[in-house]
């Protein structure tokens, strides 16, 4: 209770900042949309060209990309660590963090939501109801609650990457750049994953699972036999992900030193 | 005079070297770049031969050319001009007895030779050992790839000045900058090169600036531009670089006149 009171007082907050620069919000919200309209359109312009990527038909690949965009949107919401290093470790912000009574971790989630992001996600939604309406995608009663429990699995997924590539800020001084990498190679997985050659499959599946986000869950509801057991996986390697974020991120900040004035 | 424009290149470059560490996972992330985009178009071509005038073999190499490419004309003097904007020390920088414009520009020239030296070059060797790339070995292509490139930089760096003094006139550019990049990838070429667009939409980024940037040098680059056609893309650079100094200059004046310091 004492956390969910903090989360709507922080929003409340970010509410008050942004509305200062109003115009400046919205334009935020279409640059977004216009980054996942880029990869939308990169998508149907190689449909124009073949008619199967991989083994996946164009309405197939679009599904996998509206459900990629799902997890993302609520892991951007609620999880941006972007920055992390500078701004709590070399300004020394984390001080502040640490005298608190709040769980460190969860006060630097709050500091940084970005719910504009959200609307990335119903997107998501959107293309996936489309892309599912054309393939004729049957509506299971386990459908909603799947998509749900998926999506929070994904989400761990991206939070134990990201929280334990975060946390290694701890463990050194210079920054690494390793984050903006990790951006560029999760966009591996929004594709189908068989098209790439073994190393970045096995790469993809079990040392960053960046597969398990997009493609192998949109497997089950595309009813891909070959991807339903990787589907289903997908919750524990959320949690194999979470459990490993946690443990490095409490390592580290046992680690940390205050650096700032 | 010169020579103080001289020193602004020298001391962005030597900047940039002082970070050079920074750069080699740079390298890496355009290497993947590289990767995601040469799986799926190996997927795409299956047995094809051909798409859009490309073969498989110059899609691979058009592909590597362009992401190297941008790691060499890519900068931030948007985000520069606008941070000047906001902390108001453009007030300052406005008063020195020399071109802001000017300047920031040998800034990024500056970044841009850094670039092409530590993070293009060897990025485009690490390509080469990964990817079946296939250099032409026409020296034509070469020359009017490495003039071509330059003016990729120019008109680049011509768009982030104009976005970054947009600045003072919204405020806050932040997202206007995002937008700005998203679509300068998308419609220079970069990630779809620009002949295997529907007509309509191909029409249409024909006429626009973005092309110049990605798209005509990659053409020379791979082959599919040979002889007489080298001039005739180098021109449409040429009349893009000369068009955008038009309201290059006419926002630089209105912006002197507009001045007015948010914060310091």
């Amino acid at each position: 209770m004492y956390h969910l009171g903090l989360l709507s007082e922080y929003l409340k907050n970010y509410m008050k900042t942004r509305l200062t620069y109003r115009a400046d919000f919205w334009v935020e919200v279409i640059s977004d949309l216009l980054f996942q309209v880029t990869n939308l359109v990169f998508i149907f312009v190689i449909f124009m060209h073949t008619n199967s990527l991989a083994g996946w038909s164009q309405n197939e690949v679009v599904f996998v990309y509206g459900f990629f965009m799902v997890p993302w949107g609520v892991f951007a919401c609620f999880v941006n660590m972007w920055n992390f290093s500078e701004r709590y470790i070399v300004k020394g912000e984390m001080d502040r963090i640490l005298t608190r009574p709040a769980h460190n971790l969860f006060q630097i989630f709050l500091e940084n939501v970005d719910p504009p992001s959200l609307i990335g996600s119903l997107i998501g939604l959107l293309i996936m109801a489309v892309s599912g309406l054309n393939l004729g995608l049957p509506f299971e009663w386990w459908t909603i609650p799947a998509l749900i429990l998926l999506t929070i699995s994904a989400t761990g997924i991206y939070m134990g990457i990201y929280t334990t590539l975060t946390a290694l800020s701890f463990f050194s001084d210079a920054p690494t750049g390793i984050i903006p990498l990790m951006y560029n190679i999760q966009s591996y997985g929004r594709y189908p994953v068989t098209m790439y050659n073994r190393a970045i499959q096995v790469l993809l599946t079990w040392i960053l699972p960046f597969a398990f986000v997009g493609v192998y869950p949109a497997g089950l509801f595309l009813q891909r036999e070959e991807m339903t057991r990787m589907a289903l996986l997908t919750p524990v390697m959320g949690a194999i992900a979470v459990s490993i974020g946690l443990f490095v991120w409490s390592r580290g900040v046992r680690r940390y030193k205050g650096a700032g004035s | 005079m010169l020579q103080a424009y001289f020193d602004f290149i020298r001391i962005r470059f030597l900047t940039m070297l002082a970070y050079r560490l920074n750069y080699y996972t740079g390298i890496l992330i355009y290497s993947l770049n590289i990767g995601v985009n040469y799986f799926t178009w190996k997927a795409i071509y299956g047995q094809g031969e051909s798409l859009g005038g490309f073969t498989a073999s110059q899609m691979t190499t058009y592909v590597a050319v362009s992401w190297m490419a941008r790691a060499f004309y890519f900068n931030n003097l948007d985000r520069e001009i606008s941070s000047d904007i906001r902390d108001g020390s453009i007030a300052i920088q406005f008063i020195r007895p020399y071109n802001y414009v000017l300047a920031k520009m040998m800034q990024g020239l500056g970044e841009g030779m850094f670039r092409f030296m530590l993070f293009m070059i060897p990025g485009m060797a690490l390509a080469m050992l990964l990817f079946p790339v296939r250099l032409p070995h026409d020296p034509a292509a070469w020359a009017g790839f490495l003039v071509m490139l330059f003016f990729s930089f120019l008109i680049n760096s011509q768009l982030n000045v104009i976005t970054g003094l947009l600045a003072f006139f919204v405020e806050n550019n932040e997202g206007l900058m995002r937008m700005k990049r998203v679509v300068v990838d998308l419609f220079s070429g970069l990630i779809i090169p620009i002949s295997l667009f529907p007509g309509w939409l191909s029409a249409i980024l024909k006429l626009l600036p973005f092309q110049a940037i990605t798209y005509l040098p990659g053409s020379v680059f791979t082959g599919r531009v040979q002889g007489v056609g080298i001039w005739n893309v180098f021109g449409v650079q040429l009349i893009w670089f000369a068009l955008l100094l038009i309201p290059l200059f006419w926002l630089y004046r209105a912006a002197r006149q507009r001045l007015f310091v948010q914060g310091g």
